[in-house]
């Protein structure tokens, strides 16, 4: 059987294609104005990688914070049904997984078949998700990409106060000001996000094994953050912004 | 966006002096410093009378700004530093007043200046900060029974309406008025953080609302954001409002109705600043506070 995944996220859209337990392709694209347009074209971008048509596709599930827009999913499946899903297929021996996408996070606490035994979510504050990271890059003139390296470089631990985005925009003035080297300041923007997520993850319980998924997961600054002040080691899939739509894939074959 | 070069988030910077008192004849002529993370005043008493003030912004040095602060206040006066004798800093940067004989926390000042404000009868003062909100509790002296605090989030802080003044580009000031050019009252933004409600207000741009119907939209949501911290303690009357958000009655009225309780009006308590048509400006009341503090600490030194 072959079946997709369409994880509509509040920044990217992004298709798997499974075919009999295997992922044979995958696809992304900026969501941009319009959502339903974008998820047509990644659908067709994904299609396209693994020589297949749209009629070759049993069924197809959305999911994302904007699975309501996919026009020809079959079904609707949650972000945290999708994750738990995902990383159960990925990864068997994960028991706490983190998902940081680009306006949410959340953690989900799985069982040994992957469905949910908790879960809490961040949905309301923008420190932490990766739009945190994403805005002090622009103000730091420097790639998302290279924010891990940088991260890597730092050789001091600068503690920022700030918890909100916007304060953090001016205190990222004042550090820059101060000839605080760049390195130091991502440090310590990674810090304060990672302070952020922290306490959702300790709302539900880590229990081991414990994997961070959706874009953020990247950043391996961020990991190293993360692993720090849970003082647990903590595994990142290959491709960890497929995963929620590897979920919804497979929830779709069952 | 067109980039016009015009800041919309800048508010006006002001300074004034009492011309009715000569400062050389006082007694005790006392300073108070409000450094706070977005703007900087500084209050001049004579006797505990309000002599000068000045309103500006923080720079990058809370040191420098003290200074910038309180030079601004002084100007034309021929008060120096060494005339000052007593002067007490606040606010977020009330250890780096260079000049300070004394820091005391805002949560004080504030208690203390809307009392002498506002008048005695207040027992509940919101404080609307750059970078903070604090609902105070105080009794008929000014003096703190209770207070509570944000301080970890720009919603409901005066930086989040900053940010949306420049976002809407509709200069700070006028928001309040502009915000009721709408004939109903729509619903609230949703998001609770001023970065996801940036992006609500963007769709909603998008979707067609005219930009005073996003404006109501945004006062009425950080006047929702306040109302859930005053909901935390029980908000008796008279009830004060201190900060540069005072100024915008979108957001001022929107919390009253919430409340059910009216607030004071921006007016002096002591007649004869009313009669004489002294400014009444509610960010001072830190700085107020400051100074009075600074001629009960000057007079007890004294004895």
């Amino acid at each position: 059987m072959i079946t997709s995944g369409i994880d509509i996220g509040a920044k990217n859209i992004k298709a798997v294609i499974i075919k009999d337990g295997n992922v044979v392709s995958k696809a992304v694209l900026t969501a941009g104005i319009d959502e339903i347009d974008t998820a047509n074209k990644v659908f067709d971008e994904a299609l396209r990688s693994a020589a297949l048509k749209r009629d070759d596709i049993s069924r197809v599930f959305a999911t994302g914070v904007g699975r309501h827009n996919c026009g020809f999913a079959h079904e609707e499946i949650t972000e945290v049904g999708a994750a738990a899903k995902g990383i159960s297929y990925l990864m068997p021996d994960v028991r706490t997984v983190i998902d940081i996408g680009a306006e949410e996070g959340r953690a989900i606490r799985i069982d040994n078949k992957g469905d949910v035994v908790d879960f809490a979510i961040n949905e309301r504050c923008a420190a932490g998700a990766g739009i945190f990271v994403e805005t002090m890059a622009r103000m730091l003139e420097t790639r998302i990409e290279d924010i891990a390296d940088l991260y890597d470089r730092s050789t001091r631990d600068i503690n920022i106060g700030a918890h909100c985005v916007v304060f953090a925009e001016f205190e990222l003035v004042h550090l820059i000001h101060s000839q605080i080297s760049k390195p130091d300041i991502v440090r310590a923007i990674i810090t304060a996000m990672a302070d952020r997520v922290v306490p959702i993850i300790k709302r539900i319980g880590v229990e081991h094994k414990v994997a961070v998924i959706g874009g953020v997961a990247l950043n391996r600054g961020f990991i190293k953050a993360i692993e720090n002040e849970l003082n647990v080691e903590i595994s990142v899939p290959t491709d960890p912004q497929f995963v929620s739509a590897i979920g919804a894939a497979i929830v779709a074959a069952e | 966006m067109v980039n016009t070069g015009k800041e919309f988030w800048r508010w006006p910077e002001s300074r004034w002096t009492n011309p009715h008192i000569d400062w050389r004849r006082g007694e005790w002529v006392t300073a108070g410093i409000d450094i706070g993370s977005v703007s900087s005043q500084a209050v001049i008493m004579v006797n505990g009378e309000l002599f000068c003030f000045s309103n500006t912004r923080t720079g990058s040095s809370s040191p420098a700004s003290a200074v910038n602060a309180f030079n601004m206040a002084v100007d034309g006066t021929g008060i120096t530093i060494k005339d000052i004798h007593f002067t007490v800093g606040t606010g977020y940067g009330r250890i780096n007043v260079p000049f300070g004989n004394r820091a005391i926390t805002e949560i004080a000042c504030h208690a203390k200046g809307a009392n002498w404000m506002y008048g005695p009868d207040v027992r509940t003062v919101l404080d609307i900060g750059g970078q903070d909100c604090k609902v105070i509790k105080i009794d008929e002296k000014g003096k703190v029974k209770a207070f509570l605090m944000n301080d970890k989030c720009s919603a409901g802080t005066g930086l989040g309406m900053e940010t949306f003044a420049e976002l809407l580009g509709i200069p700070i000031q006028d928001v309040g008025e502009i915000s009721f050019m709408v004939s109903e009252e729509p619903p609230p933004v949703s998001s609770n953080c001023v970065v996801f409600a940036k992006t609500e207000a963007i769709n909603l741009l998008r979707g067609g609302w005219p930009k005073e119907k996003v404006l109501a939209a945004y006062c009425s949501a950080m006047a929702q954001k306040v109302f859930s911290l005053l909901d935390k303690i029980e908000v008796e009357k008279e009830f004060a409002i201190t900060g540069g958000i005072t100024k915008n009655q979108g957001v001022v009225k929107r919390i009253s109705r919430l409340l059910d309780i009216e607030a004071c009006e921006t007016k002096w308590y002591k007649k004869e600043y009313r009669e004489m048509g002294f400014p009444f400006d509610p960010q001072i009341a830190g700085a107020i506070g400051a100074a009075l503090f600074g001629k009960f600490l000057a007079e007890k030194a004294a004895k």
